[in-house]
Formats: structure tokens, sequence, C-alpha cells
């Protein structure tokens, strides 16, 4: 038993088909929904008609007159472009890593939630604080007040420890540049992990009592509980998360922007910031545009996953 | 007359049920599992709290090494800050994400109307083609936004972020408000119009009561990704229209490091956010997944 949002009918009403009066009634059903309708399809879909076509053009603000059609090359630069490959590596390698970090530790998290503990309001209110910070905010603090080699509270609690324990002084790690991509994987896993955490809290509060209590009584250990009842309750409401913080975390482009410029190299540059450089730093319009469309691409294969799974609690919620 | 008294018998059962799971029969934690979830919850809180603290300090006592959080306390941080003009910066932010959560709703709630209480036909259809274009990476439209923005004359200009925050955020309101006007009780619509109704008395009388907080939550959504949006204001305005986000980012560049400065700053623009979100925490869940879960 889900607490997805179930209205109380069961299927969509018949629509009416008498026929005189059929076309009007349709319309009238339908004029609410235009202006949300052409705004989206003005706004989303001609850009990417844009893209397309600006993909099949060799251009580069920096040469002007030299705009001319090239046809799919563009294409096999992308393709065959060795920091394009990087860029899609790392943006694989960062937003499996948070995804599948941030939905761990939002798990545990949330099972602690779900039972009684002093001040559970608050250390509820006090999680999901790193999810509201705002992002630029976020990115930056990681950087200055807790990354930084000098006087940042990681280098600076470390120091206050060797003291504590009669050392002169503790190392001096430069986080970012020893170790970039976790860097920015850390920041972005305590943005998110309050996120999943209540996502899958509303999943285990939404498990029904008499389930869990007939178990006990049945002698099931609290493992047992967890894996045969808890976890396949919660598998689509950890689907949804996990869905959902792939859409948003492949799109990354303030974390690496603000923390690692996408260096040291090429080392954290992800595609949106690979391809925010090629348009704005190499003025490469075409293959900027190119690479738009790979992305395009990549985000349909997620997308075909995601709206599965989405269609599937949809089709579940509309039945019941 | 009641919601509940004539609600569906399953919305009936479903309250029943979720009242018991609100359960003050929740087991209990250990002591030992207690002060794990504490030392988890400091832990993740940390740097806000952090963050906070510094904002208070002056610059020579934020950054040493160690640290010293117990050193006196000030204000001098923010009476810097607006004396150096975060104001501007601060009204973009307001205007942008303000008037795109007004737009927003009065785009989604008729097309929410026209998808649950009065669906047409395929409804489930425009429903995923809304989803879909959420799906699309906002990085790939950013060219030929950029590209057509430029043309127009709209670079550096408060309204072109309105509309691609509009755009940006629609779908969500348009199925976070579905999911809410689906709850409202249609034996009430069927007998208030048998009872001719007009459409404004059922819309007022009927629709509203349910939909109000759903409107809230909405709202509230749409403002917080607007609000935080970094991305197009960076590379779409220069001088006249950024927003706070990009106060944050420019301040850096442009003045070496105050790390005092930085969290006043960094705590300034979030506070909104986390005010808001603070308040509505019960309804966040169900804004970020786009009224999938409760």
């Amino acid at each position: 038993m889900t607490t997805l949002t179930a209205p109380p009918k069961t299927a969509p009403p018949p629509v009416r088909t008498r026929k005189s009066s059929g076309t009007a009634a349709k319309w009238k059903r339908r004029i609410p929904l235009l202006p949300a309708l052409i705004f989206t399809i003005v706004v989303t879909q001609l850009p990417f008609v844009a893209t397309l076509i600006i993909s099949t053009f060799q251009w580069n603000i920096l040469k002007p007159g030299e705009r001319h059609f090239v046809g799919l090359s563009n294409f096999s630069f992308v393709f065959t472009d060795e920091r394009l490959r990087t860029a899609v590596l790392n943006t694989v390698v960062l937003t499996a890593s948070v995804v599948i970090i941030s939905v761990i530790l939002g798990l545990g998290l949330a099972m602690l939630l779900d039972r009684r503990f002093a001040g559970r309001g608050l250390a509820r209110t006090l999680l999901i604080a790193p999810f509201l910070v705002m992002p630029v905010a976020a990115a930056l603090l990681w950087k200055h007040a807790i990354y930084n080699p000098d006087y940042g509270l990681l280098n600076g609690t470390l120091n206050a420890v060797y003291r504590l324990f009669g050392a002169d002084n503790g190392p001096t790690v430069d986080w970012i540049s020893s170790y970039p991509m976790p860097a920015v994987v850390v920041s972005l896993v305590w943005q998110w992990t309050p996120f999943m955490m209540l996502i899958l809290l509303a999943g285990l509060q939404a498990q029904p009592g008499d389930v869990l209590e007939a178990a006990r009584m049945d002698g099931a250990s609290a493992l047992q509980t967890f894996r045969h009842i808890t976890l396949p309750h919660l598998r689509q409401y950890i689907e949804l998360g996990v869905l959902l913080g792939t859409i948003y975390v492949v799109q990354t482009f303030d974390a690496v922007f603000t923390i690692t410029q996408g260096g040291p190299g090429s080392q954290t540059t992800n595609l949106p910031y690979e391809i925010y450089l090629t348009m704005f730093r190499k003025y490469e319009y075409g293959e900027a545009a190119a690479a738009g469309v790979v992305v395009v691409l990549g985000a349909f294969v997620i997308a075909t996953f995601a709206l599965r799974t989405i269609a599937s609690l949809f089709r579940e919620e509309v039945s019941r | 007359m009641t919601h509940a008294a004539v609600a569906a018998p399953g919305t009936r059962f479903k309250k029943l049920l979720r009242r018991k799971d609100d359960r003050g029969g929740a087991p209990k934690l250990s002591p030992l599992w207690t002060f794990v979830a504490w030392l988890a919850t400091l832990a993740f809180f940390a740097p806000v709290a952090w963050m906070v603290l510094t904002s208070f300090h002056q610059e020579a006592d934020a950054a040493t090494n160690p640290p010293t959080p117990f050193a006196p306390l000030t204000f001098d941080q923010y009476e810097l800050l607006f004396s150096r003009d975060i104001t501007p910066f601060l009204l973009n932010s307001v205007m942008a994400s303000v008037l795109s959560t007004l737009l927003v709703l009065a785009l989604a709630v008729p097309a929410a109307y026209a998808l649950s209480i009065k669906p047409v036909e395929k409804w489930t259809d425009v429903m995923f083609f809304f989803l879909s274009t959420k799906f699309l990476p906002a990085i790939a439209a950013l060219l030929p936004v950029y590209l057509i923005v430029k043309d127009a004359g709209m670079l550096d200009n408060v309204w072109t972020l309105v509309v691609l925050y509009t755009a940006m955020n629609l779908p969500i309101a348009v199925w976070m408000m579905r999911s809410f006007l689906a709850e409202v009780p249609k034996e009430i619509l069927e007998a208030a119009e048998v009872d001719g109704a007009g459409l404004l008395t059922v819309l007022w009388r009927v629709v509203a009561p349910v939909a109000m907080p759903g409107l809230a939550a909405t709202s509230l959504i749409c403002f917080i990704f607007s609000w935080n949006e970094f991305m197009f204001a960076v590379n779409l305005t220069a001088t006249q229209a950024s927003t706070a986000p990009v106060f944050l980012v420019g301040f850096i560049t442009n003045e070496g490091l105050f790390l005092a400065r930085l969290c006043a700053a960094a705590t300034l623009v979030s506070l909104p956010v986390l005010i808001a979100g603070f308040a509505a925490q019960d309804k966040l869940v169900r804004g970020l997944s786009l009224g999938a879960v409760k």
C-alpha cells in the first residue's frame, strides 16, 4: 500500500461523443490546457530544433564569414574528440557515485528517522538544510570554508586534533587538487542525501503497520523483516529517487563551475561544463550544438527508463 | 457539508491508514542508535552551522588554523554586504523567481484543471509530454537560447530569466497541481453541476478549498528552483539583471577571498529557501517527486 496520490475515481470518464456538440465540447475542454501547452512547445522544443540546425554548421564566432553547412562532420568530431569522451566518462562517474552514495546514506537516515527518538522532528529539520542551501553557495562553502588547504575546516580540524595529541601540526592536504572528483562528489552527496532521505522516509511511513506487526509476531528478525518486507516495499521509492536524482545530477553545472572549473586538466569536466567551455571559451558553436544533440540523445535513454517507471506508478495511481 | 462525509470509501480508508502510520506507536530507537542518528544529523548540519557561524565572525577570526569557533560575534559582514550593493542582485532574484512563479501558476492551474477535473481525451499523453520536457538537459538549450535572446536584444534582462524559469518549472507545476486537483471529490462536483451551480461557484466552493494547499506547495517548489538557478543566470546576464547566485561567484573573483563575508553572502541568499523549505517540510517531498509521493 503506497500513498501515491489517488484520485477517487477509477478511470478517465468516457468522453461523450454526441455528434452535434462533440467537437465543440472537446475544444471547450482543451482551451484551459492550450496556453501551457503552447508555451512549453515554443520555449522548450524550438531551441532544440535550432540546436539540430546549428549542429550541421561550421560556425566559430571568432572566424566570421566562415559559417557554412558541413553536414555531420561536427558529430564525427564529437565522437572522436578525446576531451568529450573524457567528459562523458566523468559525467557517468560523477552521476553514478553521487546518486548511489546518497541513496544509501539517505536510506540509512530514513530508517533511523522512521523510529521514535528524542528530538526526531528537530533532527529531520536539520537534515534537510543541506538540500535547501543554494547550490552555488554550497559549492563555494565547500571550496573555501571546508576544503581550503590553509584555513579550511577539514585541515583546521585535523590540525586541532593533531595538536590535541601533542603533535606539532596536522598534515596540509590540498583536498581539491589531490582528490578533485571525490571533492565534487562529496559536496553533491551532501546536498542530495536529504532529498533521497525525504523520498525514502515517505516510503517507509507508507508501510502498513499491521504487516510489520504480523512479521514481528511471527518471530521474524529485524534483518528478515527489512529484507523481505521493507525493501520490496521501498523498491519503487528507491527507483523514483534514483531516477529523479539522475536527471538532476547529470545536469550538474554549479558545483563543477565553482569548485574545480573542470580541472585539474579535465579531470572533473562533465558534459554540461564541457559544452559551456566549447560555447563560451572556444566559441565553436557548431561543435557545442552537436555535443548538445548527443547529450539530449543520452538523456533520452535515461528518460525512457524514468518515464516507464513513472508511468507504471502513475497507472497504478489512476487505476485505483 | 464536509469533504470527509462524502469522500469515496477508498480515500477514507487511506486516511485511516495514514493516521495509523503517523503512529505514535512507531518503534523506539535504542539509546545507541539515537546517538548514531544525532551524530549523523549533526555531521550533515555541521557545514551549514559553520557557514552561519563564520558569517558572524571578523575576517581575521574566520581564516584561522586551527579554527576558532568561539571568536567574538559581529554583524560587520552583513553590513558590508549591503554597502557593497548586494541589494540589486537580491531584487533581481526576487523579481525573476516571484514573477516566474506567478506565470507558472497562471499557466499550470488551468492546464491541471483540463487534465484532472474535466480531462481532455488522451490526458495522460499530455502529462507525459510535459514531463518529458523536464528530461531535456538545459545545457543543450543554452546555445540557441543565447543566440535568440541576443538577437532579440534581451540579454541581461530579468524578463528573459522569467520566461526561462517558467518553462523550467511548468512541467513540475502541472504534475503537482494535477495530483492535488485529482483529490477534489467527484461526487460533490457532479452534485453541484446537477444543482445547476455555475462554473465560478464550483471553482470557488468545491475546487479552491482542496487546491489551495497544493497551490501553496507548488509555488514554493517553483520559487526554490528559480531562486537557486545558476546556469542561465550566469550566461545570460551581465550587470543589470544578475541574480543572487551570480553575485556570489562574482564577488570572489573580483575581490579575492573574504571568507567571513562569503559566508555571510551565502547565508543571506540561502535564507529565503531555508525558511520556505522548513515551513513547508511536509509538502516538500510531494513537490520534489512531482506529486508522486505524499
